[in-house]
């Protein structure tokens, strides 16, 4: 199976054609290595990065932004979302703070500081 | 009246860049104005990843991106005034700013504008119907949702295949809403194609070409709108007019540089970028006034914003030290499916490699690039594809700049 595919790992898009063969996936038109890798996992087994915002209880209209530690099976992005809509946490929050743990083989943690 | 070497105004990935590049340079005496609370500018409210890969070699959101350049500024002292609102800048860089202890005052030696830009709001734009709730520009509805935490609406129409309309629709079918469309008025979109990929087709949302919204339809809430083709001369052909029902309205149409402070300095414009004319310090036609990020150019790519106010930084940071000497400047001229390139002025005498940053004025499957000055060439590069979407770098060598004889012209052909 061939296809053509748009890295979408960083703003560069790289046009890619990944061909699945009996030595694994080739992967051609990547500028880096990390397009190799996005075409691999889109040809077997795509996954995302989820990002969303969790509110924070102790602060008046303060949300914090949180995502995904490493991308998750694009299925489960509703999943992710619905576990991500029913927390909250409490200031202090640094960034890189697990917010939820064991979440599709990864976790949820802070991309913001809030005092 | 405070006395500074350089005031950079606006603390946006642009200035907190322009400022670290400046102190790094031997320019300590650094002030950063904000209008706003924080530092990081627009990344502040775009919480999805694909910041940095390039610049810092990891794959980050907005706020960590800006994070990890709030840091660097802080590390080195630099002082920010927060919710300072600049108000005044004068060609001898007098700077005036309100603030909430009244209004501050400074005298730079240099400036370095990095305010960057505004949306394009409806009132740029011609939709006849109601004026109800429930139409927000894409920007507005991004920091309603990201920062206070706002659900906007369950059904959405989007205006505008922009980065901001595209990252929005999938923001919005997230948090459990339906976009039933994006509509383009172009014949191509504006976005980035790794936005329409992951934003667009992981959700299902479909987009429309040569489509606008031709009427909107609600009293009090928005009750739907109607969307249409349009022909070349972008008018709406009635026959194909179709009604959505929705609750929200979107509107992604387009950047504009903020650019009032650079006039009223007399700081000479450039008709297509909407930005400062610069030369490759990104000094402006004010000397010692410098010029970087979104309120120079359009940018799509946070990374290129980076660079170029470390460009901005070091200029600014060698002009105080008295360190400028080159002295032959030649244009740069858009050529043949070119639609501008920047900086508008060269110095062929600089030194150094120079980068020309460039946007196509349509999408190209193949096309080499050239530049050249009269029968020399300086330069070529290649590409798979070219879109207005993504901005071009083309790199011209120190030892061909030399060659340049007169304007350099950047001009591509289809291969
Ligand atoms: C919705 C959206 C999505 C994007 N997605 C990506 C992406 O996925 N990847 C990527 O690499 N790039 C992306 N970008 C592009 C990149 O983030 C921007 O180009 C970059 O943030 C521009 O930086 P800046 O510092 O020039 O402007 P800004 O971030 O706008 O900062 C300008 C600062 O100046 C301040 N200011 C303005 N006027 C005044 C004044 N008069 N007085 C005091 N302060 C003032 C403002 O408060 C603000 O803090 C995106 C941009 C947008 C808008
Ligand atoms: S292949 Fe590398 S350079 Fe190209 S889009 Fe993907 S991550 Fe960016």
């Amino acid at each position: 199976m061939k296809r053509d595919l748009v890295c979408i790992i960083c703003p560069r898009g790289c046009r890619m054609t990944a061909e699945i063969t009996d030595s694994g996936v080739l992967v051609s038109g990547n500028a880096c290595k990390r397009g190799e890798e996005y075409a691999t996992a889109e040809m077997t087994a795509p996954k995302r990065t989820v990002t969303s915002i969790v509110r924070v209880s102790n602060r008046v209209d303060t949300m914090v932004s949180v995502k995904t530690k490493e991308p998750i099976p694009k299925e489960h992005i509703f999943d992710a979302m619905e576990k991500i809509r029913a927390v909250s946490v409490e200031a202090p929050v640094r960034i890189g703070d697990v917010i939820i743990e064991n979440l599709f083989g990864t976790c949820i943690i802070a991309t913001k500081d809030v005092k | 009246m405070q006395k500074h070497d350089i005031v950079i105004i606006g603390a946006g990935p642009a200035g907190m860049a322009a400022a670290v590049a400046a102190y790094d340079s031997g320019v300590k005496d650094v002030v950063l104005l904000d209008r706003e609370q924080d530092m990081g500018g627009i990344l502040r409210q775009c919480i999805h990843n694909g910041f940095g890969l390039h610049k810092l070699g990891t794959e980050l959101t907005g706020p960590e991106y800006a994070a990890h350049y709030k840091q660097m500024v802080s590390d080195r002292g630099i002082k920010v005034y927060y919710e300072a609102t600049v108000t005044g800048l004068t060609p001898d860089k007098i700077v005036t700013a309100q603030s909430r202890e009244g209004i501050l005052k400074f005298e730079a030696k240099a400036v370095i504008l990095a305010m960057g830009c505004r949306e394009r709001s409806r009132g740029a734009l011609n939709i006849s119907g109601t004026r109800p709730a429930g139409v927000y520009s894409a920007g507005t509805a991004q920091k309603l949702m990201n920062m206070e935490g706002y659900r906007v609406g369950k059904k959405a129409v989007i205006l505008g295949s922009g980065d901001i309309g595209l990252i929005m629709a999938r923001r919005m079918s997230l948090e459990g809403a339906k976009v039933e469309a994006v509509c383009e008025i172009m014949s191509y979109s504006g976005g980035l194609m790794r936005n329409i990929v992951q934003c667009l087709e992981d959700y299902d949302i479909p987009l429309y070409l040569s489509t606008t919204v031709a009427e909107i339809h609600g009293k009090d809430r928005l009750e739907g709108v109607t969307i249409a083709k349009v022909d070349e001369n972008m008018r709406v052909i009635d026959s194909t007019r179709r009604y959505i029902e929705c609750d929200t309205l979107l509107l992604s149409v387009g950047l504009i540089p903020e650019n009032e402070l650079t006039k009223s300095a007399g700081i000479k414009m450039s008709p297509l970028t909407n930005g400062a004319l610069v030369d490759e310090n990104r000094e402006t036609s004010v000397e010692g006034i410098f010029a970087c990020g979104n309120v120079l150019q359009v940018h799509d790519l946070v990374d290129y914003v980076s660079d170029e106010a470390e460009i901005a930084g070091i200029g600014a940071a060698n002009y105080v030290k008295g360190l400028k000497t080159a002295k032959k400047a030649v244009g740069t001229v858009a050529g043949n499916g070119v639609r501008y390139v920047l900086p508008q002025v060269v110095h062929t005498d600089s030194g150094e490699d120079i980068a020309l940053f460039m946007r196509v004025v349509k999408p190209y499957g193949k096309v080499k690039f050239t530049v050249s000055s009269g029968n020399n060439v300086l330069a070529t590069a290649t590409r798979l594809k070219a879109a207005p979407g993504e901005m071009e770098k083309i790199v011209v060598k120190k030892d061909k700049l030399i060659e340049a004889n007169g304007d350099i012209t950047v001009a591509l052909e289809e291969i």
